[in-house]
């Protein structure tokens, strides 16, 4: 059928926001337990975002609308193209499109908070693209294909041929999730911060509206990119995800933030070394893996 | 729309402005955000940004030249908001009421909807008054109607106060 692959972006586009606000208001419950307290209900993540879609339209410029909506509308596509099984390096520069529209509205305001914060999620971007970089080519080394409906159907997990590789993705999970140690761009749903609210300064009302929806696109996004790493069933990968997750909220409630360049440094010699010890490694032997 | 009451109601974002005082209320206020007292269980966060916020809580004693800052903040919050002031300073100046450089009350610089004393109050009071005011956030109205208030009777905001010229 001609519309099968338009009625999948659809349902997937719909029920994605239901899933990433769930998991959100999940995240922000088991925080919370973490740190003896009650926490919010699992359904705050939704008042929130009610609440900010009717509050007053307060704009510094217009530029910065636009580029609020590109980013909801770049990573949305990113992930419509995950769930249509397209190319992993095109998703990986439409998600990377879609931090640069992020990064673009943060300098588009006078705002010096907003400046640093953008400049910071430069220096997230440059972190971690490289291991995201990297795992798309030992995915392609294993399997033989960048098509993510290829890589679905190959018949082992990817697992254990790509350990390292989930080591680095980790990191990039916690890193563009803007979790604790690495929520230096802004940081969410926490009552700590640095430099106000960093590249969110200057977003309000709806358009902050906006970029949270973006974020479950996002959360949603990394947490099916590491289902892929498990992909032989659809309950191993929802599992897998859900680890990665579990993890990642860990991390964020046992570490302080660090600097810029201390992130940069680890990013690199740990996370791009382990992701190039391990793609160096298919690359000799994994022709004769099962 | 008794969703977008009900959001209102449920996710208050507030905004602490401590005008320069004694610090005693500021330090309570801290005291919210601890696993004790946990205001997120309402669903309310503290931001540190005004741009973010729903309320504006206040506490010490406005000066004439901190009042100025209250205003331009004041200003920076799109609506609907609310304003809670925080101890008998922020109310009435307390025994600070008539000194010459002091308003008498955050009342006198911005709308206050919500009024906590003590010296310091408890947070217990604290929360009510926060909680009241998320209730007066409940009652704004919705809808198009709003938008047509806003631009009759405030002020433009975000621009106001001396950081707009810059």
């Amino acid at each position: 059928m001609v519309y099968r692959p338009l009625l999948i972006a659809f349902g997937v586009l719909v029920l994605a926001p239901l899933l990433g606000g769930l998991l959100t208001g999940f995240d922000r419950w088991l925080s919370a337990r973490l740190q003896a307290r009650v926490g919010p209900p699992l359904w705050q993540p939704f008042a929130d975002l009610v609440k900010l879609w009717h509050k007053d339209r307060l704009t510094v410029n217009v530029v910065q609308i636009l580029y609020a909506n590109a980013y909801l509308l770049f990573v949305a596509a990113a992930l419509a193209e995950l769930a249509l099984g397209h190319d992993l390096l095109m998703l990986l520069f439409t998600l990377a499109f879609g931090t640069i529209s992020l990064v673009l509205g943060g300098f588009s305001v006078r705002s010096p908070y907003s400046r640093f914060g953008a400049q910071r999620e430069i220096m997230q971007l440059l972190a971690y693209e490289p291991i995201l970089v990297l795992m798309v080519v030992a995915i392609y080394l294993r399997t033989g294909s960048f098509l993510v409906s290829r890589v679905v159907v190959f018949p082992r997990p990817l697992l254990p041929s790509l350990p390292l590789i989930f080591l680095g993705y980790l990191l990039v999970v916690v890193i563009k999730l803007r979790k604790s140690p690495f929520d230096l761009a802004t940081s969410l749903h926490h009552p700590h911060q640095e430099l106000v609210k960093g590249i969110l300064t200057d977003y309000s009302g709806p358009y902050l509206g906006i970029i949270e929806l973006a974020h479950w696109y996002e959360l949603v996004l990394l947490l099916g990119l590491a289902g892929l790493f498990w992909a032989t069933s659809v309950w191993a990968a929802a599992g897998v995800a859900l680890l990665v997750y579990l993890a990642a909220i860990t991390v964020d409630n046992v570490s302080a933030r660090v600097t810029w360049a201390w992130m940069l440094r680890f990013a690199w010699q740990a996370g791009l070394g382990l992701a190039a010890i391990n793609v160096v490694w298919l690359y000799l032997w994994g022709a004769g893996m099962p | 729309m008794s969703i977008v009451r009900w959001a209102r109601g449920k996710s208050p974002w507030y905004f602490h402005y401590e005008t320069g005082s004694c610090n005693g209320c500021a330090i309570e206020v801290f005291a919210l955000q601890t696993p004790l007292y946990d205001l997120e269980r309402f669903g309310i966060m503290n931001t540190g940004n005004p741009k973010h916020a729903d309320l504006l809580l206040v506490t010490g004693c406005v000066g004439y030249r901190s009042g100025r800052v209250l205003r331009n903040l004041y200003h920076q919050m799109p609506g609907p908001k609310a304003v809670v002031a925080i101890g008998v300073c922020a109310l009435t100046g307390g025994i600070f009421h008539d000194c010459y450089n002091l308003a008498p009350g955050a009342d006198k610089v911005i709308p206050v909807d919500v009024y906590v004393p003590g010296c310091a109050p408890w947070p217990e009071a604290m929360i009510d008054g926060i909680l009241l005011a998320a209730e007066k956030l409940r009652g704004a109205p919705v809808a198009r109607d709003r938008r047509r208030l806003v631009e009759e009777e405030e002020p433009p905001a975000g621009g106001a106060g001396e950081e707009g010229k810059a």
